[in-house]
């Protein structure tokens, strides 16, 4: 009896294990996705990247810790003062976003939101120069990103954010941006991340800026 | 049985909660400061942690073993350390090696000024060189607001540390320019032929430049063109010198493209509104086409092609300095092919491969007429009017090929080598009133050329050269060192050094007299410092120039001539003070003396000014959708002098000399950009006006004077001013600034 108990406990064992691997995935994830919010108060994204790369570069199989590494990246990359640091930052971006791609299986709208982040950032460096070359890529990523998955609120979050930037005389300003980024909010309301750890940063930066326009 | 069971369970899970070790440690870079936002973490495991701004990190592992700790960090090579973890806590000091990274790496930059879309930050972008307000899209132009350049508005080419025209060559996507300028008319500067929107890549070597270019004693211009375009456009325009219009395709893949362009200029309006001091019997036209096509070979390989075809005319009729009587009538008939074909290919992991060929065929129809008041013919064959009816038909072809292979050694060190064909046929009948000639010169040119890049840290680099050249028809080789070193002082500035030997063919029309001549020699010697922030460049740069064999063409045709050149040079671009004002200054002093030509001795030559100062403002204005551009450029006096042959002595003599007034150019542009950053639209308009001289002032490049030396006539340009007004469109696609750049 008590043989086949250890039997069948030295069988479920390695299931146990695994349901304990990725319940510790979650978990860590789950951790480390609350400390965004924080991150884009007080900073600390640099050590928020690192964590999810290496939580990504533990499970090899995850696609999420990647993305998160990526975003994290940017966003460290739009916060840089040092205009220089940004193309080495935006470099490091794009590689952990190619990772994800790779594991998914091919680009996402999510990720496709973060190339058009990416692009956005290398083009603040030198607007007056880079406008052109990465203006471009930035928003077709951005409209790939909307017809992957039409319910997707940030890519639509991010148009009204660039309209936000754009001066008036370029077809942008808070009044164009307004609409949108109603419109962007109204859509992270119906919108449901596939799970907990599933991408569903940005309403609050959208209300944020919503309240700016007016 | 069951209780080792037990036991062996219950450790097992015992041992995998309890055992935590501590690693700390503090992680630095080669020089030994510290690193911060580095990602230590144990191998396989989300255990781990970041430096902070001391490079200090702790973090707790429940791992045990012998495991690895992986340490990683933006500009570094990644460190793989093997720990042993046994509840005993670790203290590790951790050092990273900096990545061998391009964009942080020295860079030579002796001598060169670099103008580039890379992500390296460099002195200038290619817009740059084509939003600068004296330039009218016109590459050269814009290179003459850099250090190092002269003002001179008298003849064309760059003349770079009392280097004449001829001593600066232009290459495209590495193959030499045989006429890269619009045929030479007496005292006018012709623009160059390529519209700067052709090239996405300019260097501008002031001296000092690298093994795989040569004949060029003072300085090269290397371009290069554009690559795939974004999108399939079309474009017309139309200004008050004439239309234009285009067609580039690119397919959906993004993998090939071809493009035509065809523009026609005729000055014949422009003429009628603005006065010129010539008579022009016979208005410019122009016709310009051109073909490319670009096909992406691989992943990493593109071939290239571009081709033109243009002819152009004009004639025109000033007064003779002989004689109040006569006019001297000019006329021009050119007809000019050049077609480019380059291909690249990455090869393997460590090799490069380039290819390129060029073939140019111009033809030039020259002559000159002595005419009477009535512009009818009059014919003399008295000094000094015996030589002033004359007919040329000069027709240049020059087939090239160039072969570069780029070995990649470790780090970013590389080993570089190839060599070039280049077959010249020069072709010239002449015919004035005394006497006929034809003569048809040949010339096989050979060079092989060995380059290697050797960076011993990211902060040191060499790069050694070795070029060698032979010409058939002089029946002569070189050999000859280049050498250029760079030292990085702080992440953002550096020195470099730079020592080559540069050769020359002489002049074709001196090597149809003599096919002795030797090559003429300069030796180079650059001293350059530089600090670059993203938006701040400041830049210093002194040199010595040592000219050996220069041509004398008396008393007789020989390499007796010699000279120096040596100055200091200052630019400064700033992004950051003025708030959307991109301004930059440039300063050259140079002190240079040659005897060439008829020179009796030492003299400093025409077309040096001691002092020379460019300053280039930019500013867009977003509320009015519109892009200001001025420019300012300032040049001392320059020397001229009546040289005079004394057939006694057999010698020449300096029987009068002065020094031209200093030289002013404001000159302003516009460019209104009223679609821009709409959306959805179909067309894009710009509008551009630009003025040259906008304050009227004086200029004079020169002075001739008459045979018998008693009347001297001051060379001043065609107009004191240039007036430019454009509207230009672009259909199908937000190609706005594309088309300020081609129309500027």
């Amino acid at each position: 009896m008590m043989t086949k108990c250890f039997l069948l406990l030295s069988l479920l064992l390695p299931t146990l294990s695994m349901m304990a691997q990725s319940d510790k995935y979650k978990t860590a994830m789950v951790q480390q996705i609350a400390k965004l919010d924080g991150a884009m108060q007080n900073g600390g994204f640099t050590d928020l990247a690192n964590s999810f790369e290496r939580i990504g570069d533990a499970e090899k199989e995850q696609w999420l810790p990647y993305y998160y590494a990526a975003y994290c990246q940017v966003m460290n990359g739009f916060m840089e003062k040092d205009k220089s640091k940004v193309d080495p930052l935006a470099d490091k971006a794009e590689a952990l976003i190619t990772k994800a791609e790779t594991i998914a299986g091919a680009p996402n709208s999510e990720t496709e939101v973060i190339r058009s982040m990416i692009a956005s950032s290398r083009m603040m460096v030198d607007p007056q120069s880079r406008w052109m070359q990465y203006g471009q890529v930035s928003s077709g990523h951005m409209e790939k990103a909307k017809q992957q998955d039409p319910a997707n609120p940030r890519p639509v979050y991010l148009e009204a954010q660039s309209k936000f930037y754009t001066p008036e005389q370029f077809g942008g300003g808070k009044a164009v941006a307004a609409p949108i980024f109603e419109k962007a909010i109204a859509m992270f309301d119906q919108f449901k991340p596939a799970s907990e750890i599933h991408p569903s940063w940005g309403k609050s930066a959208a209300e944020y800026f919503l309240s700016q326009c007016k | 049985m069951r209780t080792l069971w037990v036991l062996f369970l219950v450790s097992m899970l015992a041992g995998s909660v309890t055992a935590q070790t501590t690693i700390r440690g503090k992680v630095k870079d080669n020089k030994g400061k510290p690193v911060p936002g580095a990602s230590i973490s144990l191998k396989g495991t989300y255990d781990g942690a970041t430096s902070d701004s001391t490079g200090t990190f702790q973090f707790m592992t429940v791992e045990n073993g012998e495991m690895f700790l992986v340490v990683s960090s933006i500009g570094y090579d990644p460190l793989e350390k093997a720990v042993l973890l046994n509840g005993q806590p670790l203290d590790l000091p951790l050092q990273l090696r900096e990545a061998a990274d391009e964009l942080k790496a020295v860079v030579i930059t002796a001598g060169s000024f670099e103008a580039s879309d890379s992500k390296r930050t460099t002195v200038l972008n290619s817009i740059d060189i084509v939003t600068t307000a004296s330039a009218n899209a016109d590459v050269t132009a814009a290179i003459r607001t850099l250090p190092g350049t002269q003002q001179v508005g008298e003849k064309e080419g760059l003349f770079v540390r009392g280097g004449s025209g001829e001593e600066a060559r232009v290459f495209i996507d590495g193959t030499l320019v045989n006429n890269f300028f619009f045929t030479s008319v007496p005292d006018i500067a012709q623009r160059g032929r390529f519209s700067p929107f052709l090239f996405k890549g300019t260097v501008f070597s002031s001296g000092g430049y690298s093994a795989l270019y040569g004949q060029a004693l003072s300085g090269a211009l290397v371009l290069e063109t554009i690559d795939m375009p974004e999108q399939n456009a079309a474009s017309i325009g139309i200004s008050t010198v004439g239309v234009n219009g285009g067609y580039q395709y690119l397919n959906k893949e993004k993998t090939f493209t071809w493009g035509a362009n065809y523009s026609y200029t005729n000055l014949l309006p422009y003429f009628e509104l603005v006065k010129q001091r010539p008579d022009y019997f016979k208005i410019p036209v122009l016709h310009y086409g051109d073909a490319n096509f670009r096909i992406k070979t691989s992943k990493t390989g593109i071939l290239k092609f571009y081709g033109t075809w243009q002819v152009n005319q004009l004639g025109l009729r000033s007064p003779d300095i002989d004689s109040t009587r006569l006019k001297n009538s000019f006329s021009l008939f050119n007809n000019n092919l050049y077609a480019n074909l380059s291909w690249k290919e990455k090869i393997g992991s460590h090799w490069k491969l380039f290819l390129g060929s060029s073939y140019s065929n111009n033809l030039d129809e020259i002559s000159n007429q002595l005419q009477d008041e009535n512009n009818d013919p009059v014919f003399s064959t008295e000094m000094p009017y015996r030589s002033k009816n004359f007919n040329g038909d000069i027709r240049a072809e020059l087939s090239q090929v160039k072969g570069v292979l780029d070995r990649r050694l470790w780090g970013l060190s590389i080993l570089r080598f190839g060599g070039e064909w280049l077959y010249f046929r020069d072709q010239l009948n002449f015919t004035d009133s005394i006497s006929s000639r034809s003569t048809t010169i040949n010339d096989h040119f050979k060079a092989g050329f060995l380059e290697t890049d050797i960076y011993i840290t990211n902060n040191i680099a060499a790069k050694l050269g070795a070029r060698w050249e032979h010409s058939s028809l002089m029946q002569k080789s070189n050999l000859v060192p280049r050498v250029s070193l760079a030292y990085k002082l702080a992440p953002k500035s550096q020195v470099s050094l730079a020592y080559g030997i540069f050769y020359q063919k002489p002049e074709r029309n001196q090597l149809v007299i003599n096919q002795e001549l030797d090559y003429t020699r300069a030796t180079h010697y650059i001293a350059n410092y530089q600090k670059i922030t993203a938006l701040n460049v400041f830049r210093v740069e002194a040199f010595y120039k040592k000219y050996d064999d220069l041509v004398k063409t008396v008393p007789l045709l020989s390499n007796h001539g010699k000279g120096y050149a040596k100055g200091i040079e200052l630019f400064w671009r700033d992004k950051k003070t003025f708030k959307g004002v991109d301004y930059w200054i440039s300063y050259s002093f140079l002190d240079t003396e040659r005897d060439y030509l008829n020179y009796p001795g030492l003299l400093k030559p025409n077309f040096a000014a001691s002092h020379t100062a460019s300053l280039v403002i930019k500013k867009f204005i977003t509320k009015l959708k519109t892009q200001f551009n001025a420019s300012y450029s300032y040049a001392t006096g320059r020397p001229y002098y009546n040289i005079r042959y004394n057939e006694n002595e057999g010698k020449t003599l300096v029987a009068d000399r002065g020094e031209t007034i200093d030289f002013n150019n404001l000159s302003l542009s516009v460019n209104y950009l009223p679609n821009i950053g709409r959306q959805n639209a179909k067309a894009f308009t710009v509008f551009v006006l630009s003025v040259t001289n906008v304050l009227n002032q004086e200029q004079i490049y020169n002075y001739n004077y008459s045979y018998n030396g008693s009347i001297k006539q001051a060379v001043r340009p065609p107009a004191n001013q240039f007036f430019f007004l454009g509207c230009f469109i672009s259909l199908g696609v937000d190609r706005t600034e594309d088309v300020i750049n081609n129309n500027l």
